[in-house]
């Protein structure tokens, strides 16, 4: 019958046509997609892996809300002058806790998989409120205003509680303290400090990012997520020097 | 337009609009302290205006029989003109952001403006608002006049616009507020996806009845595009924007994929946009406007089941040539390569149907603006499908990924595939639907096709100029064996070019703003006799079988 027969049958037949259609399109999602949820090599494994805390997921939430995205990528590519430039390539593991993934498709601006600890908060917090104050020639757009909007952390426990469903390790007690421990990470000289470096880390950022301590502002969130970004884990730093030493 | 709802459809109608504003009140009131109360106001609202709206003529006489005997055109005119609107909006704001790149400080200091924000905004203005406006407007007319048969009711295709509209919307005015999922192309949250989910089925079931009281035997070609366009868009919408609400009063929701998994859905979704919504809806269009404006018949049947499989086949495993270098396992990154060059043989097979089946008509190519804007978009088609196969390479990708030629090559599409066969499809359309000679003034529709062409050429030029030149500066070593410049100098050297681009977009914004005028002059001109249109109708129903009942 051939191509062009079976073809010539189908038509002529609507709900066969359909069926058709949804076969024919089905095939190539299944067989790219569904390995990388079975196959574990796809993932690396790293130990050290922590998951951002509240006050990272209200920052990187404002990085969603402003569409960073859409000129900053989060993916070092393995080109030499990708690497020279921004550090060790990126491993999949770092984006493992990422719902969504801010891999990016443009660089208008430069990659920031690496920009936690690049630069100082004050940089951070001038260069947000006008980027052409300390880059001259930048064409980012200014962020003034979120200096002056207090972030809204009384939801976060929602938050992390919605990120559990969806597969990030999160505790009872970070959920319970989730709001408690986004203030404390801006207020280093309160009781609520302590509890972030316990569940975090005492490698947790804790400090005044926008230079203010107490009620955290947007641009306090903010900061804290671009501080971490490449920080979770230090497995790509390993694989590195694992290849080096081979 | 409501008027001619039969009593059950309008009582029906009522229905539908009370539980959209009862639907619009409850986020309303749950997301009081979100922008999902704003949202939850804007579908109220949307709800008790269509409520007085059908009020308003409730008590007006039924539409007669006679009505049976035509096709039903009305939401077709409608998706027309919310077409065009779309487009000058989404233009307006593509062309905005654009200069943003050029006079940082164009925001005025407010969040809603930056670029961030009103880039989305932008994108999804012109391929939802515009393109899937056009795509359902022409899509209902091509469906009843292959089919030969009036849409099955009057009101399941006001349901699947009005309700797109709706979901333009809420996508639009959300990407002011922050509203986001940050994947691009889609962007709504959850609410709006499911809004979009509900109206997609009925879009689906509009299809599928139309079809089933066909009079012609054979289904044709541009319904094969449409269904797919429909299906595997639901397909895609449904798996890539599953995700977790925060909560019933949070607008915010969680992608149910992180990472890796997240990037493969992602651009597996992103890809095939381009693919089902970008490229299979509008070869629907242009299987059947452009061989109807030619006058001539498609030029090879076999080409296009040979193209039509392939690119329903082929295209949903390129999606990972996004991904070149990433930390996507290498087999994938392989395949989606491999598909992108086999591509190129149904995409040419497709472009080269169309043009051959110029052949004989070329001298209405050359005298008429609006055969000669699907000529375009039948090269343009064939010119970006080439670019796109040679940018999945993996080594040509590795220069033009992240830079401004991947923006020249969307556009390349957008502009001279997908708006081009767009226009031609509305200047051929709006004569016949509302019964007149020609186009108000056809001096106007030249002047838009040229405006188009200059615009899509500046545009183009200038990104393949500032992407490759970018790509270039980043990898280019001194001979001390660093690197040779900074960031910040490769994005001062796209400084002309950004200017160059943005000139080339108000060209194609300035021929959209005189399309829409020259569309709404030529509704407002007096029509032609009705006899002249007497063969556009539905094949008349046998004696002895009553006549279709709405709702039947």
């Amino acid at each position: 019958m051939g191509l062009f027969g079976l073809h010539y049958k189908l038509e002529r037949k609507t709900m066969s046509l359909a069926i058709g259609i949804i076969i024919a399109a089905s095939i190539g999602g299944l067989i790219e997609i569904v390995p990388l949820f079975t196959i574990h090599q796809t993932v690396e494994d790293a130990p050290d892996m922590r998951v951002y805390t509240p006050l990272e997921i209200a920052g990187r939430n404002i990085y969603i809300r402003e569409g960073c995205y859409a000129c900053h990528s989060q993916m070092i590519r393995t080109l030499r002058d990708e690497v020279e430039r921004y550090g060790p390539y990126s491993l999949a593991v770092e984006s493992k806790y990422d719902h969504p993934m801010l891999w990016g498709s443009k660089r208008t601006g430069p990659d920031i998989a690496r920009l936690g600890g690049k630069y100082s908060d004050e940089w951070h917090v001038k260069h947000l409120i006008n980027p052409r104050d300390v880059v001259p020639e930048s064409v980012m757009p200014p962020y003034a205003y979120l200096t002056r909007a207090k972030a809204r952390i009384d939801d976060l426990g929602l938050h992390l509680t919605a990120l559990r469903k969806v597969g990030v390790p999160y505790t009872d007690e970070m959920i319970a303290n989730a709001s408690n421990d986004a203030y404390g990470q801006t207020s280093p000289d309160t009781p609520f400090a302590e509890g972030v470096t316990k569940r975090y880390g005492e490698a947790t950022n804790v400090r005044a990012f926008d230079g203010q301590p107490g009620e955290p502002t947007e641009m306090d969130a903010l900061v804290a997520y671009l501080q971490i970004l490449g920080k979770l884990t230090d497995a790509a730093h390993k694989a590195k020097t694992a290849a080096a030493g081979e | 337009m409501i008027a001619q709802l039969t009593k059950s459809e309008r009582q029906l109608a009522l229905i539908i609009l009370l539980v959209l504003t009862i639907c619009g009140l409850a986020m309303a009131i749950a997301g009081r302290q979100d922008p999902l109360g704003v949202h939850g106001a804007i579908v109220m609202l949307a709800g008790i205006a269509g409520i007085f709206g059908v009020i308003y003529v409730y008590y007006e006489p039924e539409p007669d029989e006679a009505r049976l005997a035509l096709y039903y055109d009305d939401p077709t005119k409608l998706a027309i003109i919310l077409a065009m609107i779309w487009a000058v909006i989404g233009m307006f704001i593509g062309d905005w952001v654009a200069w943003q790149l050029v006079f940082p400080n164009l925001t005025f200091d407010a969040g809603w403006s930056s670029f961030g924000r009103i880039r989305p905004a932008h994108t999804s203005a012109v391929i939802f608002g515009f393109g899937g406006n056009g795509l359902i407007g022409t899509s209902l007319y091509v469906l009843q006049r292959t089919s030969r048969a009036r849409l099955p009711d009057q009101i399941s295709p006001w349901f699947v616009l009005l309700g797109y509209n709706l979901f333009c919307l809420l996508a639009a005015t959300g990407y002011l507020m922050g509203v986001t999922q940050s994947k691009e192309y889609a962007e709504p949250e959850w609410y709006a996806d499911l809004l979009l989910e509900i109206v997609w089925v009925v879009y689906f079931v509009i299809y599928m009845r139309t079809l089933a009281r066909r009079k012609e035997p054979h289904i044709y070609v541009a319904n094969w595009y449409y269904m797919a366009f429909i299906l595997v868009v639901a397909i895609l919408h449904t798996v890539n924007n599953l995700a977790m609400p925060v909560s019933f009063g949070h607008a915010k929701s969680y992608s149910a994929f992180s990472g890796v998994q997240d990037a493969m859905t992602q651009w597996w979704y992103g890809h095939n946009a381009v693919a089902f919504f970008l490229t299979s809806g509008f070869l629907g269009m242009m299987y059947y406007y452009l061989p109807v404006r030619a006058g001539r018949p498609i030029y090879s049947y076999r080409m296009s089941i040979i193209s039509f499989w392939g690119i329903t086949f082929m295209y949903m495993w390129v999606g990972s040539h996004h991904l070149h270098y990433t930390a996507l396992p290498q087999w994938v990154q392989t395949l989606g390569m491999t598909f992108s060059l086999m591509l190129l043989i149904p995409s040419w097979g497709s472009a080269g149907n169309a043009l051959l089946t110029l052949n004989g008509a070329w001298y209405k190519v050359r005298d008429d603006a609006t055969l000669r804007f699907m000529m375009v978009a039948a090269v343009f088609y064939g010119l970006t499908t080439f670019e796109g196969s040679f940018m999945a390479i993996r080594s040509v990708n590795s220069l033009s990924h992240y830079t401004d030629w991947t923006v020249g090559h969307v556009h390349a599409g957008a502009l001279g595939w997908v708006a081009m066969i767009t226009f031609g499809s509305i200047y051929a359309s709006v004569p016949w639907l509302w019964k007149r000679e020609r186009m108000y003034s056809p001096a106007l529709v030249e002047w838009h096709f040229w405006l188009a062409v200059a615009g899509l050429f500046t545009y183009v030029f200038a990104m393949w100029n500032s992407g490759i030149i970018q790509g270039l500066m980043w990898r280019t070593y001194n001979s001390s064996g660093t690197l040779s410049y900074s960031f910040i100098e490769t994005v001062i050297a796209m400084k002309p070019y950004y200017v160059a681009r943005a000139v080339g977009g108000f060209f194609f914004f300035a021929g959209a703003v005189i399309g829409l005028y020259n569309i709404v002059m030529t509704i407002r001109t007096a029509g032609q006799p009705a006899d002249e249109r007497a063969a556009d109708r539905p094949v008349a129903q046998p004696a002895g079988v009553p006549a279709l009942q709405p709702g039947e």
